[in-house]
């Protein structure tokens, strides 16, 4: 009845937000989302600033598509850099240089690319950090976990793949790399090389078939993701920390209109503002310096971008001679042990979340986050995985370590060697401490009370220190986690202990022996009587 | 401290909820409900608001200020042709104007935000994830109904003939994939030759002129490429040239060790030829060092001895670098005797056979 | 810095301090903001050659007297090489100008290599000692001025990037060799340093003589290098030219820095 004569028809606004209305039922939406509420921690945003560098990356990738020519047609430069002149190249690394030096802001442009690409792929490995030290991923998030971790390798692909456009000789010799990779692999190495190639190594068409995967085939998976991944942020809502108010039930925080569109709309121009900021005054990738590829020269120090340095660093750890002819056939171990590490780093990291699941056997959804002391097994092997990254990364600048730091380089290598081993141990049993010592700590200011600093002097002379309890807010932040214990072994219906429950018992024995319990109503009633008499 | 002898014996389960191995204490603390609410100074103080309101608007036109700055920039800092320099500033004042209009903009909306609107917690409330017990039924029945309409289960020749053509469709796709590369080439026999034949002079890269044995002192290393490969067609230059690439370094006689004499026969006077592309994935291997012999691979450390036929000493690669028999023409000019005995680069799987 | 330079005289530019701390280099872009435009000095060589006359016989006696007090102990009396310093007989004019020039000899103690460190010589005293040297058997000649200026700068850039880049990276920012050894950094080396490096191998330096790379091909590398080191990089600060480590390190530490900062005071409560 009243659908016609709706309220806040009249003005411009009015009415154009009824044309609106009437054709796409937009209210709807501002009715389900224009007050959705979003917490408020920083950790939060660290997924935005993923997804604005890739809106960065976007902007200022289309802008290079107008001018960039995805060609290893060779061609004589002839533009403003003097010292590459009269020099035969592919068109591809012409047209880069071209946007460097010859037309007004493009420099900038390709460094506010390559800047926001960088950042792209290191905000969401700060992001998955977040996600796993907080179990954010615990059910009902373990397909997004899934759809963050196909991100985080679309990321990677991206990024190689527009880091070799330019064709120069950086990136020349990084296919160079990869080419070889390829061929040691088993069976399939050979043909897969020839046919990514167009024939042999470097051949005329891997630069435009890059091209293809950089700006079409890859961009829209990432964008398809992206959607997928955030219509799961709309359907679970966020997840929040633990704090007195919060429940599993609840989100406590900002509505989206107005104070989130405020924020969040303006960290996208900080995003960006950093990202300019940086490209007007640092040089990245200054492919004039490193010049056409040619596969005779190279240069000292030649890396990959920090993202595939784990890869490269995986490669350079492995020691030499590890080659075997089997059945008639090359078995290139120093290219099929590497490769084989990192599937397997990436699989553990993709499969971690349903491996715990089925672990702790836990079926409730789990919106409040775990303060990482809490959860010190999965902290422990969160940090023993980061050292295990951390050393491989370290190694693809093994050389550049050595120069630095006055070392010889087959030190770096050897030391590395053992750590890449050793490290994660120690960080796991290092980090699992830490975080049992931090949970006592905590059980110890909860049942005592904290050390004010004010000593008294007793009656009798005695002196002591007069320890303060905790408010009802902030002993409730330090008993509101979750609590688990290992699992009993016991025979199932049929009366059979299966070698599944027991991997499965010894597993929860892993997790949770040493678990330190929160502190229940009794306890503390009996900790202040203690301390009254 | 609870004590995992009675922990199992904790267990509260909630009605329909496996908690697995999670534990709920029946006495745990209880929740007191959100802190009370703190006001902003901008909330008491009306100066104060006021103040933030002036910060706020005036980024906002710092920020019109410093869009127009880059405009400006972009016209009065040209590039001029050949001058670098001209090219840094264009990108520098450019990227300020810029960078300052985007941050103006977004620490002016976060700090209107944060001082300005109102500050009060929200809350949302959380449905479960599963739908209700009803829509899942109903899901379940529209199933069945359209199963039963369409009788997809129980005419099972029609059944297994669309999974059938939906697995074989996509074959012809893969198939057309094997146009990527050239159809009559061999990818191992490309990759067993190189450009090297009996007779073919060594030249400098780039410029190809041919090199005298007289021409190389101890010490020296020169870079070099077949006879002929500058006069290749463009687009068979590099691909010649990346398994061609040899290193040449002369040492004293004393210094070379061989493990026949065959091979001493590759080499001139202690002038050696090697080829340049590591065994390992196939970088250039050209860092020479003249007086330990020593061949060092710049991105990822393998090191071969040129004294003992370029040995590996350290890092990930597995075998030798092929060594490319070298002797000298009538004219004095160093020539090859022959292409490489086995396949220079990286190690493949077909490479023994 | 970029004014300051204006000022700068030829030989004060190739002193030019090396490494720039980043917040240095912030301030360096607030003044160049200030200072619209700057002229670069001219790359020049620091230490011009051969104003003395080698061939005379008071300079070769004063060399030989340099040379008895403070190189016999290693190379031996007569240059002829002991257990613990080459023969330095036909190494030439050169080998001693560069050697004794930067600072790595005399050396200071016998490690993975020379080291070049302040010079302990003036440059008279080395000429002399290299006429001395120069005096024993003919060997390469420390070149003149005329050898090192005006060459083609793209013909060097391939040259350089062919023969040079692989130990020395292709800005001349150096790289490691096996076993703690490196290759220096080539940006404040003089241009006649850098000619009679190539010209005569120093240490594990392979020889670059004359028929590998002809005098005007050393010429084109030199004018290549002297380019690079006067035209900073267009696109800012240059990290140390060292590539993407550099710039990884970069991204993380100020450029996520910087964003996780912003994220905290986003999120702060208001006050």
């Amino acid at each position: 009845m009243s659908t016609v004569s709706a309220p806040a028809q009249s003005g411009v606004v009015g009415k154009f937000s009824n044309y609106l209305d009437e054709r796409t039922s937009i209210s709807g939406a501002v009715k389900e989302f224009g007050r959705k509420v979003f917490p408020d921690h920083w950790s939060f945003l660290l997924g935005e600033v993923a997804l604005y560098s890739f809106v960065i990356i976007l902007l200022s990738g289309s802008f290079l598509t107008f001018f960039f020519q995805a060609s290893m047609t060779p061609v004589l430069y002839e533009g403003s850099y003097v010292p590459l002149k009269g020099i035969e190249m592919s068109a591809a690394m012409s047209s880069t240089l071209d946007i460097s030096f010859d037309i007004r802001g493009g420099l900038l442009m390709r460094q506010v690319h390559h800047w926001a690409a960088l950042l792209f792929v290191a905000s969401i490995g700060l992001h998955m950090l977040r996600v796993f030290f907080t179990g954010a991923f615990r059910k009902p998030r373990e397909l997004n976990w899934s759809i963050g971790f196909v991100l985080f390798v679309l990321a990677m692909a991206e990024g190689f793949t527009g880091y070799s456009l330019p064709d120069d000789l950086l990136s020349g010799n990084g296919l160079r790399i990869i080419d070889g990779m390829v061929l040691g692999l088993p069976v399939i190495g050979t043909w897969i090389t020839f046919l990514l190639f167009g024939g042999e190594f470097p051949g005329a068409d891997i630069v435009g078939r890059l091209y293809s995967l950089h700006i079409l085939l890859l961009p829209a998976f990432v964008l398809i993701f992206i959607v997928l991944h955030l219509m799961f942020v709309i359907i679970h809502k966020h997840t929040q920390y633990p704090g007195p108010g919060k429940t599993e039930e609840n989100v406590v925080g900002f509505p989206i209109l107005p104070v989130y569109a405020a924020k969040a709309g303006g960290f996208f121009f900080l995003v960006f503002g950093v990202v300019a900021l940086m490209a007007a005054t640092v040089t990245i990738n200054p492919i004039w310096n490193y010049g056409p590829y040619d596969p005779s020269p190279v240069s000292a120090g030649t890396q990959p971008d920090w993202y595939i340095g784990f890869a490269d660093g995986a490669l350079r750890l492995i020691p030499p001679h590890l080659e075997t002819y089997w059945f008639g056939y090359t078995w290139s171990w120093n290219i099929i042990i590497p490769v084989l590490i990192l599937l397997v780093f990436l699989a553990a990291a993709f499969a971690y979340p349903f491996v715990e699941a089925w672990v702790t056997g836990d079926k409730r959804e789990h919106h409040l986050l775990d303060r990482p002391r809490n959860a010190p097994v999965r902290t422990a092997i969160g940090a023993a995985g980061v050292t295990f990254y951390a050393v491989l990364w370290a190694a693809a600048s093994s050389d550049l370590i050595a120069t630095h730091f006055k070392v010889t380089m087959e030190g770096v290598i050897n030391t590395l060697q053992i750590l890449l081993i050793v490290g994660p141990i120690i960080a796991f049993i290092v980090t699992k401490r830490i975080a049992l010592a931090l949970q006592k700590k905590d059980r110890e200011i909860l049942l005592h009370g904290f050390e004010t600093g004010r000593i008294v002097r007793l009656p009798g002379g005695e002196f002591t220190e007069v320890h303060q309890q905790l408010d009802a807010y902030d002993r409730w932040q330090l008993v509101s986690y979750n609590d688990n214990a290992p699992i009993m072994l016991r025979p199932n219906p049929q009366g059979k202990i299966t070698g599944g429950m027991r991997m499965r018992a010894s597993l929860s024995r892993f997790f949770f022996e040493d678990r330190i319990a929160p502190v229940t109503q009794e306890e503390y009633k009996q900790a202040l009587e203690h301390a009254h008499h | 401290m609870a004590k995992n002898e009675n922990g199992k014996a904790d267990i509260v389960p909630a009605e329909s909820v496996v908690t697995g191995t999670g534990v709920v204490a029946p006495d745990a603390f209880t929740d007191p409900g959100l802190p009370p609410h703190r006001p902003r100074v901008t909330d008491l103080d009306p100066k104060a608001a006021k103040r933030a309101e002036r910060v706020v608007y005036t980024l906002f036109y710092l920020s019109i200020a410093a869009s127009v700055f880059a405009v400006y920039a972009y016209m009065f800092f040209p590039i001029e042709p050949e001058n670098v320099h001209s090219v840094r500033m264009n990108t520098l004042y450019l990227g300020l104007g810029i960078a300052f209009s985007l941050l103006a903009i977004g620490i002016a909306a976060v700090h209107w935000g944060k001082a300005l609107m109102a500050d009060k917690e929200a809350i949302d409330h959380r449905h479960p994830v599963r739908g209700t017990d009803e829509t899942r039924a109903r899901a379940v029945e529209i199933f069945r109904e359209s199963d039963e309409e369409s009788g997809f289960s129980r005419r099972t020749l029609i059944r297994n003939g669309l999974i059938g053509a939906l697995i074989a469709f996509p074959l012809p796709a893969i198939a057309l994939f094997r146009g990527l590369a050239p159809m009559d080439v061999d990818p191992n026999n490309e990759l067993k030759h190189t450009m090297w034949k009996k007779g073919l002079r060594l030249t400098r890269d780039p410029q190809g002129t041919p090199i005298k044995a007289s021409e190389l002192t101890i010490g020296s290393a020169f870079q070099v490429i077949p006879e002929g490969l500058v006069d290749l067609p463009e687009h068979e230059k590099l691909d010649a040239k990346a398994k061609a690439a040899v290193l040449l370094v002369r040492l004293k006689k004393e210094d070379l060790h061989w493990s026949s004499k065959e091979r001493e026969s590759w080499s001139y006077e202690g002038i050696v030829a090697y080829s340049k592309i590591c065994t390992h994935v196939g970088c250039p291997v050209a860092l020479y060092e003249q007086q330990t012999h020593h061949l060092l691979c710049p991105c990822h450390q393998s090191q071969f001895d040129i004294s003992n036929e370029c040995a590996v000493i350290f890092g990930p690669a597995a075998r030798p670098l092929p060594q490319l028999p070298i002797t000298v023409d009538s004219e004095g000019y160093l020539v090859a005797m022959s292409d490489f005995t086995e396949p220079v680069g990286p190690s493949f799987w077909e490479r023994a056979n | 810095m970029i004014f300051m330079r204006k000022n700068m005289s030829a030989t004060q530019a190739s002193r030019r301090n090396g490494r720039r701390g980043p917040l240095a280099s912030v301030a360096l872009i607030l003044i160049g903001l200030v200072a619209t435009g700057g002229a670069y000095a001219a790359f020049s060589s620091a230490s011009a050659t051969a104003a003395v006359d080698l061939s005379s016989p008071a300079v070769i006696n004063q060399g030989q007297k340099l040379f008895a007090a403070n190189c016999s102990t290693c190379h031996g009396q007569q240059a002829q090489g002991t257990e613990n310093g080459p023969s330095l007989i036909g190494v030439g004019s050169a080998a001693v100008d560069f050697q004794v020039g930067t600072g790595r000899m005399p050396m200071q103690m016998s490690g993975p290599q020379a080291l070049s460190k302040p010079v302990q010589f003036t440059d008279e005293q080395t000429q002399a000692l290299a006429a001395y040297v120069a005096s024993l058997a003919p060997g390469p000649a420390i070149p003149s001025q005329s050898q090192l200026e005006n060459g083609d700068v793209a013909a060097g850039g391939e040259l350089f990037r062919i023969n040079c880049a692989m130990c020395h990276n292709v800005a001349g920012a150096g790289g490691a060799l096996t076993e703690g050894k490196f290759a220096p950094q080539l940006t404040h080396v003089s241009a006649v340093h850098v000619y009679e490096a190539m010209l005569t191998g120093p240490q594990n330096m392979p020889v670059f003589n004359d028929l590998n790379l002809t005098p005007e091909e050393k010429k084109d590398i030199i004018s290549y290098l002297s380019y690079i080191e006067s035209n900073p990089s267009a696109g800012g600060l240059e990290l140390s030219n060292l590539g993407p480590v550099s710039e990884g390190l970069f991204l993380w530490v100020f450029g996520l820095g910087a964003i996780v900062a912003l994220t905290v005071w986003i999120t702060a409560k208001s006050n």
